[in-house]
């Protein structure tokens, strides 16, 4: 398809508009990447696992449009959306879940550890609760140089039972630190409904006043909502405001990762919230507001033909040479332990 | 000029010389800045370099390695305090899993130039859960470099090398020899990780030995020589990396090995150097290679117990003369 039919939005574009363009441009590119990542899965190219953001991608979309470029991400395993919404290339990222030295990380990291520190997509990390102290740290390294950074740290609703999600709240907030987490409670932690194992009902929310912060709950769903709220937390976060942790209720459309069919999930809930799936919502809701159709369309053809490059790049791509994995264990490029 | 101070005090003093010449140096810990440490080895910095690069953490080891982790990450060097050793089973996600392999998994796109000091071993009776030895988990995991220093001039040039280093560094403290003196020059001391030091020339074996082991090594170096054993002694100051050059070619001319390590038997470091002695200098050897080392046991805390356990000076001279013989 060439890019030439594609209409693009016009200089009379109001800001507004252009916002609401940049967060459906975004979520329907994820989408478009997770379908042919779970295709690829399928068919056997993307190897070991991955956990995908099919309904989720309103959360990666709405802190993506409302982060400055020099702020910093950090996220889980089910990464993808968040690495895709920094402005990372589509090719590398399809290339890392191939296994292929055009990889963002060379191959090395793979699916759960997506990383591209040029666009601040700090790392996706596969231990559960991990990164939030890290995040912190990030933040931390921010505040004393004074750039105004801001760290948002993405995590699901299981991970608001690991001792390491209260040890980063807490540090947070003693130090003042230019740090937002989000949870997305997606109401299951791996295969186990959330409810079943948390004392509270809301499992980052209701745990936010033990660290002297606001309870913020926020429709996960709903690009513009999650927009709002990011932009309010990462603007106070930058003025020196201090920690926020928002929880953005959604819901998984697949399975926990590779192809897990989510059977454990009743069909009245799994119907229930596909009828709120963010992509169709949000064209709607574009279109009621008198967005024209073809400008749609043309993020929708863009975002498929880019899907479409990238696997190719991937495909296309070698393996990692067998002597990369010799390299960049240390600061020194090699992997040596003796002399 | 030299002069006479404490192992405690070293560390003090090393982390102040490198903290004046780079201002991206922060230090952070539990009990670290305003009481100066449980061990008292951070005495004055907070006074000398402020709340802001000094900072006392809650007790959550976990955020406070990540919180070093994060910073590394994006331009700070950090210094991160784990009181005890033992602690690091409590974040032994970042030690493990996070810090070391982030570089790695990233192919380089990230630098990890950060040091996690922390007081390591027995000797001062406090039983299983704070007396372990651990450089041996620590060196076990790619992508740690694995510091210990044997008396105060080592602490002050192998710590200002760890925090210079831009990979992460384990740095253990052996918490008996914090009173511990040692002769100092002034001025500033910067080490190379990685050298190991020969601190006794000798003929007949090679004594290979790491923190307190060194001058336990020392003392039972000086009572061969009065039975007629001629031993050479080597700190190897750093496990990772490993001078396995200084060892070989020691070895090569006493043709005997004995190592003397405080961690539990199975699998501490000195298996490692006679795996290494035994595959690359077998036939220059003379003696079987032997391994003195704390039993398969938890340290008891009674302090005849600990003794016993401990390698002793007499173990250490013991095992020589087995393998003179
Ligand atoms: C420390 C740890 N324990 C267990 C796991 C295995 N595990 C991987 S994902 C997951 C579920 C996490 O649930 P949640 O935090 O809600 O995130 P979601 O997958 O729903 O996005 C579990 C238990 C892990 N990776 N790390
Ligand atoms: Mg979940």
């Amino acid at each position: 398809m060439s890019v030439t039919e594609i209409a693009e939005p016009t200089e009379d574009t109001s800001p507004e508009e252009q916002v609401w363009l940049g967060l459906y441009r975004q979520i329907f590119r994820i989408r478009s990447f997770e379908e042919r990542a779970y295709r690829l899965f399928m068919e056997g190219l993307v190897k070991g696992t991955s956990h995908l953001s099919l309904g989720q991608e309103a959360i990666a979309a709405g802190f993506g449009e409302a982060m400055r470029e020099d702020d910093y991400t950090f996220a889980t395993y089910r990464g993808h959306a968040h690495t895709l919404a920094r402005g990372t290339p589509m090719a590398g990222v399809m290339g890392e879940l191939l296994g292929r030295a055009n990889g963002v990380c060379g191959g090395k990291g793979g699916s759960m550890h997506l990383t591209s520190v040029e666009h601040g997509a700090m790392g996706s990390y596969a231990i559960i609760g991990a990164h939030l102290p890290i995040a912190n740290g990030a933040a931390w390294s921010a505040q004393v140089r004074g750039t105004g950074q801001v760290t948002v740290c993405f995590f699901g609703d299981g991970t608001t039972n690991i001792g390491a999600f209260h040890e980063a709240l807490n540090l947070a907030k003693v130090w003042n630190l230019p740090v937002v987490f989000v949870c997305e409670n997606n109401l299951y932690m791996e295969y186990t409904p959330i409810g079943d194992v948390t004392a509270v009902e809301h499992p980052a929310a209701d745990r936010a006043s033990a660290y002297g912060l606001e309870s913020i709950i926020v429709d996960g769903n709903d690009p513009d909502a999650v927009c709002e709220v990011a932009t309010t937390a990462i603007e106070r976060a930058r003025d020196g405001g201090g920690p926020s942790l928002i929880e953005a209720k959604t819901y998984r459309h697949g399975g926990h990762s590779r192809a897990d069919p989510g059977q454990y999930r009743p069909d009245e809930e799994v119907a229930e919230w596909l009828s709120r799936d963010p992509v169709p919502t949000y064209r709607e809701r574009l279109l009621s507001r008198g967005v024209a159709e073809d400008v749609l369309t043309g993020i929708e053809v863009e975002a498929a033909a880019d899907v479409d490059a990238a696997t190719e790049a991937a495909k296309a791509a070698p393996p990692p040479a067998i002597e990369a994995a010799y390299t960049n264990l240390w600061a020194d490029g090699g992997a040596s332990w003796r002399n | 000029m030299a002069e006479l101070i404490t192992y405690r005090d070293a560390v003090a003093r090393g982390l102040a010389q490198e903290m004046r010449r780079d201002p991206s140096v922060f230090f952070i810990g539990e009990d670290v800045a305003a009481a100066g440490g449980v061990f008292k080895a951070t005495k004055g910095l907070l006074e000398e370099f402020g709340p802001d690069r000094v900072r006392d953490t809650p007790i959550s080891e976990e955020a406070i390695l990540g919180a070093a982790m994060g910073a590394a990450m994006t331009g700070l060097k950090p210094v991160a305090e784990i009181m005890f050793s033992d602690f690091l089973a409590t974040c032994w996600d970042l030690v493990a899993v996070e810090i070391p392999k982030t570089r790695y998994m990233t192919d380089g796109q990230v630098t990890m130039p950060l040091v996690i000091r922390t007081a390591n071993g027995g000797g001062l009776r406090f039983g299983a859960q704070h007396s372990q030895a651990v450089e041996n988990w620590a060196m076990a995991i790619p992508g740690l470099k694995v510091v210990a220093p044997s008396n105060p001039r080592d602490v002050i040039g192998l710590l200002a090398a760890a925090i210079r280093d831009p990979d992460p560094v384990m740095f253990f403290e052996q918490k008996s020899l914090y009173p511990s003196k040692g002769e100092v020059p002034d001025g500033e001391i910067v080490d190379e990780l990685g050298v190991a030091t020969t601190v006794r020339s000798g003929t007949d074996v090679t004594i290979v030995a790491l923190a307190s082991m060194v001058p336990r090594a020392v003392a039972a170096a000086e009572e061969l020589d009065e039975i007629g054993i001629s031993a050479e002694v080597i700190d190897l100051r750093s496990l990772v990396p490993l001078d396995t050059a200084t060892v070989i070619e020691s070895v090569k001319r006493t043709s005997r090995l004995v190592t003397v390590e405080e961690n539990p038997r199975l699998v501490g470091w000195g298996a490692e150097i006679v795996s290494i002695v035994a595959e690359e200098c077998f036939w220059h050897l003379d003696g079987p290679l032997t391994r003195v080392t704390t039993p398969h046991i938890p340290l008891p805390s009674a302090d005849a117990l600990e003794d016993e356990f401990l390698p002793s000076v007499e173990r250490i001279v013991e095992a020589a003369q087995k393998v003179v013989q």
